[in-house]
């Protein structure tokens, strides 16, 4: 019973029975959106200054105390900009590539649980959902790829669905293998059952899931998309004014959404000792987050064929290796054990990388022409 | 049955985050894959060749510091040396240390640019330049504590160096030669072993040792090709002979190995820079030379290895206060000449990567 | 990818970054912060001296670009009078051949580095504006008296971590930090 339907169940005593269904739905929605956005704000400003901190230098600190308002001073320059519309690019999908890229990412906090009985709608078939709708982006970076007219942006919109469709796969895959573990799609049921987070029980899961969402996210190191140094700007180098802000302001929900994903999935969620549950789950946000940064301040960027042979030939593997490897344990090994489990999944993911870095070659190189 | 496709043509233009400068690159793609390179030169063409001749040999010295403007003590040097050929002029002994402490200290600081912005283009997101700028910028204070400017400086004359050290130089810069090695270290644990580094760079961009030879090639480019060549060691110049350091050589020509040798050279810039200081006489500073120099009628061609390769000035006198033709052999644009062979068959990603492993400067290109 | 080292190579890449998180930034914070530049610095300006000028127009000769413009009349003591000594500042590449070059030392390089105009116009400057002023202070290029009255050099070399770093808490600026100024 979450708290939207303990809402709707109040309100029924008061009011006519549509107005009832109605109210919890644009409360719901009111809410979700402005922990997005707002988190999407924090998360800019997080980025920028911990980037800063990484490259031995401050980040932005003149906007307000420590730079606090640098988000919002991005927000209103980025509206403030005219709004460039190619002349012969295609005029219907350059105003619709923004929107299908960033209302789909929104769509996946529909069914983040944030705390106990706090989630807009418990889906039973939730985890599945949240797949499905991440994958419609793909859709909208070719469409703002095609429209622009733009040869660095046809190069960038191919490589982009070169990338997320091949990258799909290892992440359903070690989603599958929790879900093996729980037995139940749905989100909560999945934060439920971990008295020890997932990232100790399948480490190997986690691996590949983090390694396959922040390809999925366009970050460093699979950010060619928007190669700075090699094409300009990748899909958005046409795009300025509020649809620029669009795509900026969905890799940002997209990181946000991934990052919550990875704490339900394999943190815990919002459970844990002392701090209230809400908190504990913004740390995990936080933290995942940070890794992430991190890893985008120290690496380079991977070339776009040596990207698929990393998905296809290793990360996929991988994946359904784990699969069976889970799915035996789930079977055979006793539920009152699961200290047993840990060890027997380190220890196959330790031999898993060993192996995979010995065997995994990468083809390509020279073409002849 | 093949799917038929067709080649478009990709203009880089002047204007691009990461041509190193106004270069326009017009590149014919199948796909991903590269079949034509055109490069587009003289968006910063300025005349300094017809200029020169307008103007005192003192005058030019000026002009040299604009050619590669990341590395002026060397270009000066490569001029005043030309100029002391051409006028058969001795250079007292203090005056040729600190030639070499400044050069030395010169090819550390473009050498460290040259690695920061080749991990740029590869997309580590300026991490690396932020570090290696750290250090760059405690060699830039010390060129200003010297002669005042920090990027165009002015500094050789014909006949020596115009300004003496000041006392508090030395220390500082004995304190930097100590400190260095620790932080090349510190780049080699952020980036030698890195993966993705390797993958990218190591057997990408392969320059054959014989068309680098052909090619006229020289300078890091050249070395990383297996080719043991350097001006220092083959014709050496100023006073490189009294000083021991070796010469690091690569094997494969690609994009890693002539990032290797850009490291490498750092230590051992380093390691002439530690026999310099102590050896470092008293005396003075500049010959005699007149304010008018006019040389004896006749043609030289002097040449020094600088950090991008090698710079050479081949300089024509007249008997009058102003060079008759003031020719420069840029290393950057023959080295350039090279690229076509070097990327036909790659990706578009590592043409800008190998692009940038030749560590190409405008100023110098186009003059 | 080969992972020749099992991915060693990132891990050790990525604890490098992590340890950068913990020194202090090399920022400085200009215009709140300035650095005090090289006692020899030859700035974006030059300081003439019309008491030792005498008008010989050496400085205008072995000026690269020929910025200097001098006028004169012969005086009544057999001398010349300067009327006119423009300097082009806009054309002008500071390299400091006319300081070197004068044998009286009327001409000095500038301290300031913050010349920038609104009109080209203005940066052309007369006798009257080259003048030593509070605002136009003489370097040391090539003049080692008035080196001597400088002071030193904020090296970063010289940079003491402890006493002008900033730690890991957020600090606000006016708190000094950046190379121990």
């Amino acid at each position: 019973m979450t708290l939207l339907e303990q809402f709707q169940l109040w309100l029924a005593t008061m009011w006519p029975e549509w107005a009832a269904y109605v109210t919890p739905a644009i409360v719901g929605v009111v809410i979700v959106i402005a922990f997005a956005l707002c988190m999407v704000m924090v998360f800019i400003y997080f980025e920028r200054r911990l980037l800063g901190r990484f490259q031995i230098r401050l980040g932005p600190n003149r906007l307000g105390p420590e730079g606090i308002f640098q988000p919002i001073a991005t927000a209103v320059k980025i509206l403030l900009k005219e709004d460039i519309v190619p002349a012969k690019g295609d005029k219907v999908l350059h105003w619709l590539a923004p929107l299908v890229v960033f209302v789909p990412v929104l769509m996946i906090f529909a069914v983040v649980p944030f705390w106990e009985g706090a989630i807009f709608a418990d889906l039973n078939v939730g985890i599945v959902y949240v797949v499905a709708i991440s994958s419609v982006s793909a859709v909208g970076i070719y469409m703002a790829g095609w429209a622009s007219n733009n040869k660095y942006a046809l190069i960038s919109a191919f490589r982009a669905v070169a990338q997320v469709v091949s990258y799909e796969l290892p992440v359903v895959l070690s989603i599958l293998g929790v879900v093996l573990m729980v037995g139940s799609l749905s989100l909560t049921q999945i934060v439920a059952a971990q008295t020890i987070p997932f990232i100790l029980l399948q480490p190997l899961g986690f691996i590949i899931f983090f390694l396959g969402t922040v390809a999925e996210m366009n970050r460093s190191p699979f950010d060619l998309l928007e190669a700075d140094s090699e094409i300009v700007a990748g899909f958005h180098t046409e795009y300025s004014g509020m649809k620029f802000a669009m795509f900026y302001l969905g890799e940002y929900c997209h990181a946000l959404a991934y990052s919550c994903i990875i704490t339900i999935l394999f943190l815990s969620g919002w459970r844990g000792p002392l701090l209230p549950p809400f908190l504990w789950f913004l740390i995990k946000v936080v933290a995942v987050f940070f890794v992430i940064v991190w890893i985008r301040a120290t690496l380079p960027r991977l070339r776009v064929d040596q990207l698929m042979s990393f998905a296809w030939k290793c990360l996929l593997p991988m994946a359904v290796i784990n699969l069976f490897v889970v799915a035996a344990e789930v079977l055979w090994l006793p539920e009152s054990l699961p200290w047993v489990m840990v060890v027997v999944n380190f220890a196959f993911a330790g031999a898993l990388i060993m192996l995979w870095s010995k065997l995994f070659t990468l083809g390509g190189g020279r073409v002849e022409v | 049955m093949a799917i038929r496709t067709e080649p478009f043509i990709l203009n880089m233009g002047p204007q691009h985050p990461s041509t190193h400068g106004v270069f326009r690159l017009r590149a014919t793609l199948d796909g991903e894959v590269v079949v034509d390179v055109e490069p587009v030169i003289g968006y910063l063409h300025r005349g300094i060749e017809k200029l020169a001749e307008g103007r005192t040999y003192t005058q030019n010295i000026p002009f040299t510091d604009r050619l590669d403007y990341l590395a002026s003590m060397t270009n000066n040097l490569a001029y005043v040396l030309a100029v002391e050929k051409l006028a058969e002029i001795k250079i007292p002994e203090r005056a040729e240390y600190l030639r070499v402490i400044m050069a030395e200290m010169m090819r550390i600081a473009s050498h460290l640019m040259a690695v920061g912005f080749f991990l740029n283009d590869l997309g580590a997101m300026m991490t690396p330049v932020l570090y290696m700028w750290r250090e760059r910028e405690k060699l830039l204070d010390l060129f200003e504590m010297v002669c005042g400017q920090r990027l165009t400086y002015n500094y050789m004359r014909i006949g020596g160096v115009s300004h003496d050290i000041p006392e508090e130089f030395l220390p500082a810069l004995k304190r930097f030669v100590a400190e260095m090695p620790g932080f090349i270290d510190e780049y080699d644990q952020l980036l030698a072993e890195n993966e993705i580094l390797l993958v990218r760079s190591k057997g990408v961009g392969v320059l054959p040792k014989d068309v680098a030879i052909n090619s006229a090639a020289s300078g890091p480019v050249l070395r990383a090709s297996g080719v043991k060549w350097d001006i220092r060691r083959a014709d050496p110049y100023s006073i490189y002979d009294r000083f021991d350091f070796d010469i690091p050589v690569g094997s494969a020509g690609d994009c890693y190995d002539r990032y290797w040798v850009r490291v490498q050279e750092m230590r051992q810039s380093v390691r002439i820079l530690e026999q310099a200081i102590p050896q470092l006489p008293e005396g003075e500073i500049c010959a005699e030379v007149p304010q008018l120099l006019r040389p004896s009628v006749g043609e030289v061609y002097g040449h020094i290895e600088t950090p991008k390769g090698e710079l050479g000035f081949y300089l024509v006198s007249d008997n009058s206060i102003a060079p008759y033709r003031f020719r420069i052999r840029p290393p950057t644009l023959i080295n350039l000449t090279a690229l076509k062979d070097m990327v036909i068959g790659w990706k578009v990603a590592d043409l800008i990567i190998t692009f940038g492993s030749i560590d190409v400067c405008l100023g110098e290109i186009d003059r | 990818m080969k992972f020749e080292r099992y991915g060693i190579g990132i891990a050790k890449g990525m604890a490098l970054t992590f340890k950068h998180l913990f020194r202090p930034p090399i920022t400085v914070q200009y215009p709140e912060e300035k650095l005090v530049v090289s006692r020899r610095i030859r700035g974006n300006e030059l300081v003439w001296y019309p008491d030792r000028c005498t008008g010989c127009a050496t400085c205008a000769k072995s000026c690269p670009q020929g910025n200097i413009e001098i006028v004169t009349h012969v005086g009544e003591e057999n001398n010349y009078v300067v009327d006119k000594f423009e300097v082009d500042t806009g054309r002008c590449m500071f390299c400091g051949l006319c300081v070197e070059s004068c044998p009286y030392e009327a001409l000095a390089m500038g301290l300031s580095y913050e010349r920038a105009q609104y009109r080209r116009g203005q940066l052309v400057l007369s006798k009257e504006e080259l003048q030593l002023s509070d605002v136009r202070q003489p370097s040391g290029y090539a003049r080692p008296k008035i080196e001597a009255t400088l002071p030193e050099q904020s090296l970063l070399v010289n940079w003491d971590r402890e006493k002008g770093g900033q730690k890991l808490s957020l600090v606000p600026l006016s708190k000094k930090r950046g190379r121990g100024v």
